[in-house]
């Protein structure tokens, strides 16, 4: 019997139960759907991350209160805030070789009211130079002047998601809006640059710890001149500090050390997820495996009278792998197509990524399980005494 | 004549641990080309023991086996697979037939583990299906066809492969008695055009047709 026979006879004989084969397979599509799903959401998270670091602008190191490291414990951080403007000032002036700006950072959430409507937004309290750092693109209207800055004049440039709640179809400038107690005048508009930042609300940051009565800044932002001051300039920074603050009150933490501990730490919830998933796919490999079995029983007679027409052990058990392995591969490459689709689907919101290697893993995983788990019932069949097998009522 | 099957002393013994049953005891038959034998005897009197000897489904306690004057014994299952293949043509009491299988479908299955390339497989099919006159069947599926026709599609299948004997268990035993007649005419016009054929049966009217009868008791030849 040669494999192009037995692949005939094998599709045939999954033909012939429609159903059940379906079902069978239908563990596998699930198992491999949600592998490559999980892997490819996970791909469009670290994706994301990424776009998001890439739009605050180069070569920035973030000065944040405590020992906080990413993974650290956050309440530390906060409770050892002790950071006023004083600091950034300290920066300014012994840490100028290698910094370009220095800027203050404060961030509180709010909801910005207008008239009946709401908007829960990231209030973020910036200082004048700030929107040449992060690369704000200014859309209606204006920045606020450095003089407003030291009036802690209440003044607000509102985000694009801000804009579109709250004044769909006008125009915000010179409108009033709340936010906290105090009210604000829209001075101006930013252009779209991404989720994070569009929901957002910029004012003084002195106009921000005024209203919202706070002593301390939520963290310093720097920005090396190149690339390659970053090291030196972090140096700098720590011993510009180190004349007020001590050793843990503050860590520099560069976009890089940032970004790399999060996609390592959404590479390892990708390994996770994938490997749950995975447990699935196992399942749908029992699921076989038992369709199998179950399968051989029924067909005891068959493999009597093929055994005394001329199979041997061999035969028969390739007839009963073939089997296992199409409805495992089929089922693998259905679910590899949902999970791509799936993947497509998801584009709008997050930029999932269906990798060769997830494919490979999936489809392969696919295909191993269904000799894995299709070797015990096609090794039962082929041992079968033909005698036996034929007496088999 | 041509020797085409031979068993000389051969034994078989069951051992079910505590007893051990002598299901056949030196046996001793020859079979020749254009035979038509039959093996009669009561339930337990060793007949399908001694059907699945000749057939090469089982191997014998002590004893040879001789197909076309080899011995058989000490083959390996795939070796013994292929002589059925080649060699012996089976036909059962209940058909056997595969389910959902077309008739055509059904009389290839040996071929599937031959040599003969498929190109071939269907004329050599309608020829078959010719001899057991049954070409207006060939595509329905087997459980489209009345007992009768199920059992003349096992013949065909049993001949496909031109083996050199023909090995039927109660072929009749789940027919009517006319169906069951037509069966045996078909053997002994077979038989006619030089086959060698072996029946197992209890059926005296079958035994009765036959060239030759061994009969067994005991799991010894009377």
């Amino acid at each position: 019997m040669n494999v192009e026979q037995a692949f005939k006879s094998a599709l045939t004989t999954l033909g012939a139960n429609k159903v059940r084969s379906g079902l069978t397979m239908l563990g596998v599509i699930i198992g491999v759907f949600a592998v490559v799903t999980m892997i490819a959401l996970g791909r469009g998270l670290q994706n994301y991350i990424t776009d998001q670091f890439e739009q605050i602008g180069s070569n920035l190191l973030f000065v944040a209160p405590g020992r906080a490291r990413i993974g650290g414990d956050p309440a530390q951080a906060f409770s050892r805030n002790r950071f006023t403007y004083k600091h950034v000032k300290l920066i300014e002036t012994y840490a100028s070789d290698y910094i370009s700006t220095v800027a203050p950072f404060v961030q509180v959430g709010e909801t910005v009211k207008y008239k009946t409507k709401l908007f829960y937004a990231s209030v973020n309290g910036i200082d004048y130079k700030s929107f040449d750092l992060y690369q704000y693109e200014i859309g209606i209207g204006r920045t606020f002047t450095r003089n407003e800055e030291r009036s802690k004049k209440r003044v607000v440039i509102i985000g694009p998601s801000v804009k579109k709640e709250l004044f769909p179809n006008s125009n915000p400038v010179r409108e009033r809006i709340s936010i906290g107690t105090d009210a604000f005048e829209v001075i101006g508009t930013f252009k779209e640059k991404g989720k994070n930042f569009d929901d957002g609300v910029l004012m003084p940051y002195t106009s921000s710890m005024n209203t919202f009565d706070l002593k301390h800044l939520t963290n310093i932002v720097a920005k090396a001149k190149t690339t390659k001051d970053l090291p030196s300039a972090t140096r700098q920074i720590e011993l510009a500090l180190l004349r007020d603050l001590k050793k843990d009150d503050f860590s520099v933490l560069s976009q890089q050390d940032i970004l790399s501990t999060i996609t390592n730490i959404l590479k390892i919830l990708t390994i996770g997820l994938g490997a749950i998933a995975g447990v699935s796919l196992l399942v749908g490999g029992i699921g076989i495996m038992n369709i199998m079995l179950v399968s051989v029983t029924e067909r005891i007679r068959e493999i009597g009278l093929r055994k005394a027409v001329g199979a041997t052990p061999t035969n028969i058990a390739m007839q009963f792998l073939i089997e296992s392995v199409i409805l495992s591969v089929s089922g693998g490459t259905i679910g590899l197509l949902l999970g791509w689709a799936a993947s497509y689907a998801a584009q709008n919101y997050i930029r999932a990524e269906v990798t060769i290697g997830a494919v490979a893993l999936a489809f392969g995983f696919a295909a191993g399980v269904g000799i894995v788990f299709g070797t015990y019932p096609a090794y039962r069949a082929g041992k079968l005494d033909p005698i036996e097998a034929l007496r088999y009522e | 004549m041509e020797k085409i099957l031979e068993t000389k002393n051969v034994s078989k013994i069951y051992d079910l641990g505590e007893v051990k049953i002598h299901a056949i005891k030196n046996v001793s038959l020859e079979i020749y080309r254009g035979d038509f034998i039959t093996i009669v005897g009561k339930s337990g009197s060793g007949k399908s023991t001694l059907m699945h000897l000749i057939g090469l489904l089982d191997t014998p306690t002590s004893g040879e086996v001789y197909l076309n004057g080899q011995s058989v014994g000490g083959f390996s299952e795939p070796k013994l697979a292929k002589i059925r293949n080649n060699d012996i043509g089976f036909v059962f009491q209940s058909f056997n037939l595969l389910p959902r299988t077309t008739a055509l479908d059904n009389i290839t299955l040996p071929l599937e583990y031959s040599t003969i390339p498929r190109s071939s497989w269907k004329a050599k099919a309608f020829e078959m299906l010719e001899t057991v006159d049954l070409t207006d069947r060939a595509m329905n599926k087997s459980n489209e066809l009345s007992g009768g026709q199920k059992q003349r599609v096992a013949i065909a299948r049993a001949l496909i492969n031109d083996p050199s004997i023909i090995i039927a268990d109660e072929p009749t035993g789940n027919l009517d008695t006319k169906t069951g007649d037509d069966i045996i005419d078909m053997f002994v016009k077979l038989n006619a055009a030089g086959r060698t054929i072996v029946i197992v049966t209890h059926d005296e009217d079958v035994a009765r047709v036959a060239k030759r009868r061994i009969t067994l008791r005991d799991g010894e030849i009377v």
